[in-house]
């Protein structure tokens, strides 16, 4: 009788508490410190294979009942573990959604589709998991910016050049526009809008 | 401007020990259980799990026996618990139509279907000591118990004027908005009537009491009649995200209480009775009525009425009556100010030492 | 500012008010008290095995009223809420939720649920206990009615005056 299957599930953090925080701490570090890649322990088990361990991690510490979550085709599939996990609704629009997951590689929605907070409350923003191959070894963007000492080289792979220039419109609204996190298996590097993005893309 | 001061930290403990030892008072006296609080305090529980808007009567039993019963202190230890925990989400509407009742009475109709119920009330009681309470307790006390229960269907008294056109119509806005939380959003105005019901359902009892008295006194200028007082116990239900359908969680005791208000009408509005809505955890029958003529006096806006009287004044009202917020800004006062002070105590000598001058001056100038 | 997801959250509870056998002793089981759960459990001759997939964990859950009882909804306050999920060896998920603060209830109410899904014949047993608790719990119900019927009355209006 249940509106869902839940036969496949499994317990998300092994420690709800020190795992929640330890995760919180290390998106904090990592949106303090733009570009810089962070690598997340490995301790939540049943997460579903589409989606990389750190995006987990990440959503399960950040989600909860009051955030609509958008899902990018590729990552519909996870949505029972999610709303089991976290109580998230699901956001029809990407504008709705406090969180999205979206693919680097099979991207097809627009930045600014999301929420871009207002001018009283820019917190409002969508925050973008991006999901790549790997964080390193792609077409290199030099990133500046706040928490950033000079410059510093970001690599992630998959980021196709309309996204880049994408997010480089997207810094040009600060103090509005969405916040990203790109992930790749149990690594993260977070990029605020207020980075701004230079390279040929 | 703040300044942080330093330091204190042995005499700070020696205050928590102290305040312990107060607490508890003398020792040869049996200590008090949180159970005791919650059996026979059952009130005051309502009124701190009210003010510091947390259904838990245990938590609330603690509350009052850790702050030595101090009513507001009781309710921040509850907001501040409250702070702590992962909210799950939001219940479905509660119905009070279908409570449980033990207590529903109208001022307004004699003959109600249902009946009048007086229930657990301290209304007809002569208000003189019953000493047999503190000589040798009471004798475990047994309430009559009738034949028959209640009916089953007890309506809503305003539902039923409702059926006549002679009742203000209180149906939900289009789509059944999720309604305003002001534990998540802050509050702005002109505010909605979510917004103004929230405020004033965590509101302090005796200012919404003082507030509600200023009404029926011509501050305010409308004449409350009580349509219906209910109380009684009422299913709590709610829709898990991960299962898809409505659970039954377990029934929580409330207060409500349906004010009912002459209205002269308007152009676009034939005369018709208004009405205020009151609703409170617990029994707690003197919150909810008060509630319920602010809901009526805040709808001054709606109604076209001049908003001449605090009770009228939403920003007023709903800005002042949460006494934790109260408590908190008055209480702050005695906080070390030495700073402030000094640079207050600075200017004001030197005003004087200028006037002075000043005097000397005019005085030299004169002569 | 709580994105707009009304409608959806409408139509879920609307869609919901099924009375399912299932629904009817998860709601016995919330109200049960923390001893007759742990009674229950006890009744149970051999303990099932099972993994928790949520332990127990306390939240709130905000209670929402309708001005006037059936007009706009607003935020009456919070009460605290306990809930767990579990699962049995042989694959069945069992829920618990339920107001109030015991996580031993929820646990064992958890595991009470997932066995009760099952075919096992344990369930028997378990079904006759739910059927005890919740003649209890009408029973009280009922007696707190009675209580309050005592106290009925009937006003005489009385005419001043001449008349």
């Amino acid at each position: 009788m249940s509106a869902l299957d839940h036969s496949s599930l499994a317990m998300g953090l092994a420690d709800p508490v020190f795992g929640s925080q330890l995760v919180f701490r290390t998106l904090l570090k990592a949106f303090a410190a733009p570009g810089t890649i962070f690598d997340l322990p490995e301790t939540i088990s049943g997460v579903p294979e589409q989606l990389p361990s750190a995006a987990a991690a990440a959503l399960l510490t950040m989600a909860d009942y009051e955030t609509p979550i958008w899902l990018a085709k590729p990552f519909e599939s996870i949505r029972p573990w999610l709303v089991f996990h976290t109580g998230a609704s699901s956001s029809r629009e990407p504008a709705e959604a406090k969180f999205a997951v979206i693919s680097a590689e099979h991207s097809d929605v627009s930045l600014s589709s999301f929420h871009q907070g207002d001018e009283r409350y820019p917190d409002l923003s969508t925050t973008l998991i991006v999901v790549c191959s790997s964080l390193e070894g792609g077409r290199p963007v030099t990133l500046d910016g706040p928490g950033i000492k000079d410059t510093i080289v970001f690599a992630p792979k998959d980021i196709k050049p309309a996204l880049w220039a994408e997010i480089a419109e997207n810094n040009a609204l600060f103090p509005l526009g969405v916040d990203l996190i790109f992930v790749a298996g149990a690594k993260l590097a977070a990029l605020p809008r207020s980075t701004q993005i230079s390279g040929d893309f | 401007m703040y300044v942080a001061v330093k330091g204190g930290e042995a005499a700070i403990l020696a205050t928590h020990d102290l305040v312990a030892e107060e607490r508890r008072g003398d020792v040869s006296v049996p200590e008090i259980s949180v159970e005791q609080i919650r059996e026979q305090m059952q009130l005051s529980v309502a009124r701190v799990m009210n003010e510091g808007s947390l259904y838990d009567e245990d938590l609330g039993a603690l509350a009052l026996k850790q702050t030595q019963g101090d009513l507001i202190e009781a309710a921040f230890l509850m907001r501040a618990y409250r702070t702590t925990l992962p909210r799950f989400g939001s219940s479905v509407p509660v119905d009070t139509a279908t409570m449980a009742i033990r207590r529903r009475i109208s001022a307004t109709y004699k003959d109600l279907p249902g009946g009048q119920v007086l229930g657990p009330t301290y209304d007809y009681t002569h208000r003189l000591f019953d000493f047999t309470l503190m000589a040798n307790g009471e004798h475990a006390p047994a309430a009559t118990a009738a034949d028959h229960s209640l009916d089953a269907a007890m309506p809503r008294v305003p539902d039923i004027l409702g059926d006549e056109g002679l009742m203000e119509a209180e149906v939900p806005p289009q789509h059944d908005p999720r309604p305003f939380d002001l534990t998540r959003d802050p509050v702005e105005f002109p505010a909605g009537r979510d917004v103004r019901l929230q405020t004033l359902s965590r509101g302090d009892e005796g200012f919404l009491l003082g507030l509600a008295y200023s009404v029926q006194r011509g501050f305010g200028g409308n004449h409350p009649f009580a349509g219906e007082i209910r109380m009684g116990e009422v299913a709590v239900s709610f829709v898990p995200e991960e299962l898809g359908f409505e659970i039954d969680l377990g029934e929580i005791t409330l207060t409500e209480c349906q004010m009912v208000n002459q209205f002269k009408g308007s152009i676009e509005q034939p005369p018709q009775f208004t009405r205020g809505y009151g609703l409170a955890f617990g029994h707690a029958e003197r919150k909810a009525m008060s509630m319920a003529i602010i809901d009526r006096s805040l709808k001054a806006r709606e109604f076209g009425e001049a908003a001449e009287y605090p009770a009228q004044q939403e920003e007023f009202v709903l800005y002042h009556c949460d006494n934790v917020e109260a408590s908190g800004f008055v209480e702050h006062l005695k906080l070390p100010h030495y700073v402030d002070f000094q640079g207050e105590l600075e200017l004001l000598r030197k005003i004087r030492r200028e006037q002075k001058e000043r005097l000397a001056e005019r005085k030299e100038a004169a002569e | 500012m709580i994105c707009d997801q009304d409608q959806p959250k409408v139509l879920t509870v609307l869609d919901a008010k099924k009375d399912t056998a299932r629904q009817r002793w998860m709601g016995v089981l919330a109200r049960a008290s923390a001893a007759e759960i742990a009674g229950l459990f006890a009744s149970l001759e051999d303990r099932p095995d099972y993994q928790i997939i949520k332990r127990p964990e306390t939240g709130t859950l905000m209670v929402e009223g309708r001005a006037g009882g059936a007009g706009q909804r607003f935020n009456v306050g919070e009460a605290t809420m306990t809930r767990c999920v579990i699962r049995l060896t042989d694959g069945r998920i069992g829920f618990s939720y339920a107001l109030g603060r015991d996580r031993v209830k929820a646990e064992q109410s958890a595991v009470l649920d997932a066995l009760l899904q099952s075919g096992d014949q344990r369930v028997v047993v378990l079904q006759n206990g739910i059927g005890a608790l919740e003649r209890t719990q009408k029973e009280a119900r009922e007696l707190a009615s009675r209580k309050a019927a005592a106290t009925k009355v009937n006003f005489f209006t009385l005419v001043r005056g001449d008349g």
